[in-house]
């Protein structure tokens, strides 16, 4: 046989692994806090940018609030709810403390505390987005290999132009069409606007959700597809890929174990900043369809003059931006060895 | 051998590519019998891989058999569903790729990638994974089978890769220059695995490779391709000892020969693309025997010995002499010798990461100075340093007794002008949306500022680099890589430099074209007065082009001096290792150079040696 000794030193060498298993869980997981850590600075950020755009600007904000015929007593009240007494680091310290202890006042609109009303438009737009991302996410994957694998025929090229004019066109204009077609124009299947009965959850009658959840669909998938179809295609002209088919296996394991594992981590990134335009898109859809959810609430909101529930829900969706980049993270990561393994 | 029957079949083979039309591989028929290796060799672009791919049933994107057959044992490829097509992959006929690095799957583990090789129970199969491993000396635990291809050296993913393809017991392992881009200690172990997989498993065997020393150590015979077809093939004992071809003959003399004993001949021009090929002989434009019967129609095959053909109308002819400048490189010093660079206690690192300590070395002026190391050895940082790309070092280090700052962006104009670097890779190195001309012109105007005879100093670069005056309005992707590698020389000289940094420069290129390039950059040196600093992993060009050697091993400096004399004696283990490990490439027979050679040492001139086939 080959010589014995280099073995030896092999075997030697290979004694290594169990203590790499061990850093490489602790790599995985300083990187995680270090993005973590990373999130948290840039929800700071924005926690600056939310108060010095609402309270901090020129001008007293109460007297913008209330308008001109304000009376000195509100103009008062308003300050004092507002914390707008004191140099404006105090200020914001003391909001910013206001908001981490979930101790938000009430909205200026209906006087209910202001996590009272965003709690259930929370829910809802929660539940209209996990519906679409359920939906949307597998199926762009799906058709963006299925595009990849069947490059150049037919299949491919529609999928090329569909994905390409639903990218171009803006999500509102997706909405009407799809209420043109859908609801009140062409066919009469679905209800055009989105009626909540009170006592209800949204989830009640799901045909009023079709709507609104295609519109997303259809506004999230194309980039998805695209993306999918791009590195799929890249990753069959791989070599690996090439040695898997002269090794002889078969075309599924081929796929499915050598090609869409290392497809899948570039992608999760586009997943992630489609998942994070979603919750900016769905401002836009739920207004569309009057659906009550933030986006719904935050133009709401605006209208109002509604200073409390603006800045909680900007936050809420900054969050919300950091969360889901910081899980397209731990897929990236949970799909590359080689980062997941780095120390 | 034994006169059993063949393992593998080709006849008449022709491939070509879509939709062009275009031949890549004609006429092709070869044999090889059980336990055999053959060897095959050629100049990028020959048809190599696609053949090898061929033998697998496997057609590259854009081309397609259309014509011949390939014979497996008693099977017709071409008669195969797809069933038994994956059925042949990997059980009958396995492949070796050119670099495991790409062709093992970064996000699956070793044992994975290893027991899908096999049909059957997973327990058996991880048996007989277990046992391959311990064949090409790798560990068979758990833990190595649990670990990711990232994790290993170069040195053990081709093992893996090896192991991999000899899992299921072939008939048949095509090898696509499995060795290429590893360490000559490595190249030497795998070569060794090799030999003995298919001895212990009695497998027939392609190997195509582009180095012909590689190839003569390993194979039982030598089928050289040229331009999709085989134009010579027959024993290795033969091949080597009686070329009948002239571009065999060529290619031979193009090996650096370890002891410089006879000189390093390139072949000039290039190969014809597919696309292009003209109607006769393929290698008649660069034949130096051809004449006007060569350019009608391609020569058939003639038998010329046993199992040995050959496809040329000149085949009993001599090959006229080669002028070649005589391969012992001489130095452009002069009597008072002083050194132009000159490194004291140089550390260098990336981070924490020590890559060189304790640096320290002085090159002279019109000499040639090789770095000689493997990959990670610290080479390429200690040239980044001097050109100061790598700023991230501490040491003296002087030019012409000045201390040069460790950035190139602090140093003056005047200093980068004298320091020209060279890198690796040519097919990188240029900005392919500037043609020639603005490529050269672009350190010159870096340095000097707009210059008035621009035009001038293109075509003087241009000549020095031996490339014609109208490369100068070609985009880089219009050049061959000798091309390229010329025009980032000519680029260099440009700014006439006193100190040439080469990284590696023909690593990327075909022995052939090598061989003309060390011979540009010896002419150079000379004419010029250069100091070059020639960075390389190849211990037979170092033989060739440098007067005085450096031996890096993990950053330190482990031997230094004179070539003649490292080479003829060397101190320290680990030279004396990577000299064992290099294969010794030796011309016997009639292909040699003429009788009362080394004249070229004290002839400067360069009178020519005769080169010729008796």
């Amino acid at each position: 046989m080959v010589a014995q000794t280099k073995t030896t030193a092999e075997t030697a060498s290979s004694g290594r692994p169990t203590t790499e298993n061990r850093k490489r869980t602790g790599g995985m997981r300083r990187l995680l806090l270090r993005r973590s850590m990373f999130g948290l600075f840039t929800l700071w950020v924005v926690s600056l940018v939310v108060f010095l755009a609402t309270q901090a600007l020129p001008g007293d904000a109460a007297q913008a609030i209330l308008g001109r015929e304000a009376t000195p007593e509100r103009l008062a009240a308003l300050r004092a709810q507002l914390h707008l007494g004191g140099s404006l680091p105090e200020q914001y310290i003391s909001w910013l403390g206001h908001l981490v202890t979930f101790d938000l006042g009430n909205s200026l609109a209906g006087g209910k505390p202001v996590v009272q009303v965003i709690a259930p438009m929370l829910l809802n737009s929660g539940v209209l987005m996990l519906g679409s991302a359920v939906i949307a996410i597998p199926l762009a994957i799906v058709i963006g290999t299925w595009s990849a694998l069947k490059k150049d025929t037919v299949v491919d090229h529609v999928t090329g132009v569909v994905t390409l004019v639903l990218a171009s066109l803006p999500e509102f204009v997706v909405g009407v069409l799809l209420v043109l077609l859908l609801a009140t124009g062409f066919l009469h299947l679905f209800p055009a606007v989105f009626v909540l009965i009170p006592g209800e959850q949204v989830w009640s009658n799901p045909a009023q959700l079709v709507l609104p959840v295609l519109t997303l669909v259809l506004a999230v998938s194309p980039y998805i597809i695209r993306i999918m179809r791009a590195t799929t295609l890249e990753v069959l002209e791989s070599q690996y890929v090439q040695q898997a088919r002269l090794k002889g296996l078969p075309e599924r394991t081929v796929i499915w174990r050598h090609a869409i594992p290392n497809a899948i981590g570039p992608v999760a990134q586009v997943v992630a900043l489609q998942l994070a335009w979603l919750i900016g898109g769905v401002v836009i859809v739920e207004y569309l369809f009057r659906f009550p959810g933030i986006g719904f609430q935050l133009i709401d909101a605006v209208t109002n003059r509604d200073l409390p529930v603006v800045q909680i829900l900007v936050m809420a969706i900054a969050l919300f931006y950091v969360v889901v980049n910081l899980l397209a993270d731990v897929v990236t990561l949970a799909a590359n060895p080689k980062v997941r393994t780095a120390q | 051998m034994s006169t059993s029957t063949p393992t593998l079949t080709v006849e008449d083979l022709k491939i070509i590519g879509v939709p062009s039309m275009a031949a890549i591989i004609d006429e092709l028929s070869v044999e090889v019998r059980p336990g055999e290796i053959l060897g095959v060799v050629g100049e990028s672009g020959s048809g190599k891989t696609t053949l090898g791919l061929a033998l697998l049933n496997y057609c590259k994107e854009g081309t397609r058999v259309n014509g011949g057959s390939v014979s497996v044992g008693e099977k017709d490829l071409a008669g195969l569903n797809w069933r038994q097509v994956r059925e042949l992959r990997g059980r009958t006929v396995a492949y070796i790729p050119q670099s495991p690095a790409s062709a093992l799957n970064p996000a699956l583990r070793i044992r994975t990638q290893l027991t899908e090789c096999l049909a059957g129970s997973s327990a058996a199969g991880l048996a007989r994974v277990r046992e391959v491993l311990r064949e090409v000396a790798l560990p068979d635990d758990d833990a190595f089978l649990a670990r990711y291809p990232h994790q290993l050296s170069g040195g053990q993913q081709q093992r893996i890769a090896i192991a991999m393809a000899f899992t299921a017991r072939p008939a048949l392992i095509v090898m696509d220059e499995p060795t290429t881009g590893l360490d000559v200690s490595t190249q030497e172990h795998v070569l060794e695995t090799v030999r003995s997989m298919c001895r212990t498993y009695d497998c027939a065997a392609v190997y195509i490779s582009h180095d012909m020393a590689v190839v003569a150590e390993l194979a039982d015979r030598i089928a050289v391709m040229y331009s999709g077809r085989i134009v010579e093939i027959g024993s290795t004992a033969d091949v080597l000892a009686s070329p009948a071809h002239p571009y065999t003959a060529r290619l031979l003399l193009a090996v650096p020969d370890l002891e410089a004993k006879r000189p390093m001949v390139g072949i000039p021009g290039n190969a014809p693309s597919p696309l292009a090929r003209p109607a006769g002989c393929a290698f008649a434009p660069r034949c130096p025997l051809a004449d006007d019967g060569c350019t009608v129609a391609p020569p058939g095959v003639t038998d010329v010995g046993e199992r040995h053909s050959v496809r040329c109308f000149k085949a009993d002819e001599a090959l006229p002499p080669i002028h070649a400048q005589h391969s012992r490189a001489r130095s452009g010093r002069d009597g008072a010798a002083r050194p132009v660079v000159q490194i004291s206690g140089l550390k260098a690192g990336y981070g924490d990461n020590t890559v060189l300590a304790n640096i320290d070395l002085s090159v002279y002026a019109g000499d040639c100075l090789a770095l000689l190391g493997e990959s990670g050895s610290g080479k390429t940082t200690l040239s980044r340093c001097i050109a100061g790309l790598h700023h991230n070092f501490t040491g003296g280090l002087l030019l012409d007794g000045v201390p040069l700052a460790a950035s190139s962006f602090k140093r003056t104009k005047e200093e980068r002008r004298r320091i020209q670097y060279i890198f690796q890779n040519p097919y990188e190195s240029l900005n392919p949306r500037r043609t020639v001309e603005e490529l050269i012109l672009q350190p010159v105007t870096a340095v000097r500022g707009r210059v008035r005879n621009s035009r001038e100093i293109v075509a003087t670069a241009l000549e020095r680099a031996s490339l014609r005056p109208d490369h100068a309005q070609r985009y880089p992707d219009q050049l061959s890589g000798g091309e390229r590698q010329r025009v980032a020389i000519a680029r260099a000289l440009a700014t006439e430099p006193d100190v040439l940094v080469c990284d590696e420069i023909t690593s990327a290129l075909d022995v052939s074209v090598q061989s003309s390039l060390v011979d540009l950059l010896r002419r150079l040196q000379a004419d010029m007065g250069l100091t070059l600093l020639f960075i390389t992993h190849n211990l037979a060009l170092v033989r060739n082009i440098a007067q005085q050697v450096a031996v890096l091993e993990q950053g330190r400096i482990v031997e230094f001096g004179d070539v003649a004399q490292v080479f003829a004696d060397p101190q320290h283990d680990y030279t004396r290792a990577l000299m064992r490990a290099t294969p010794n490439f030796q011309l016997p027979g009639r292909l040699s150079t003429a009788p009362g050679e080394p004249q070229a040492e004290t002839d400067a001139s360069g009178r020519g040696l005769r080169v010729r086939a008796l």
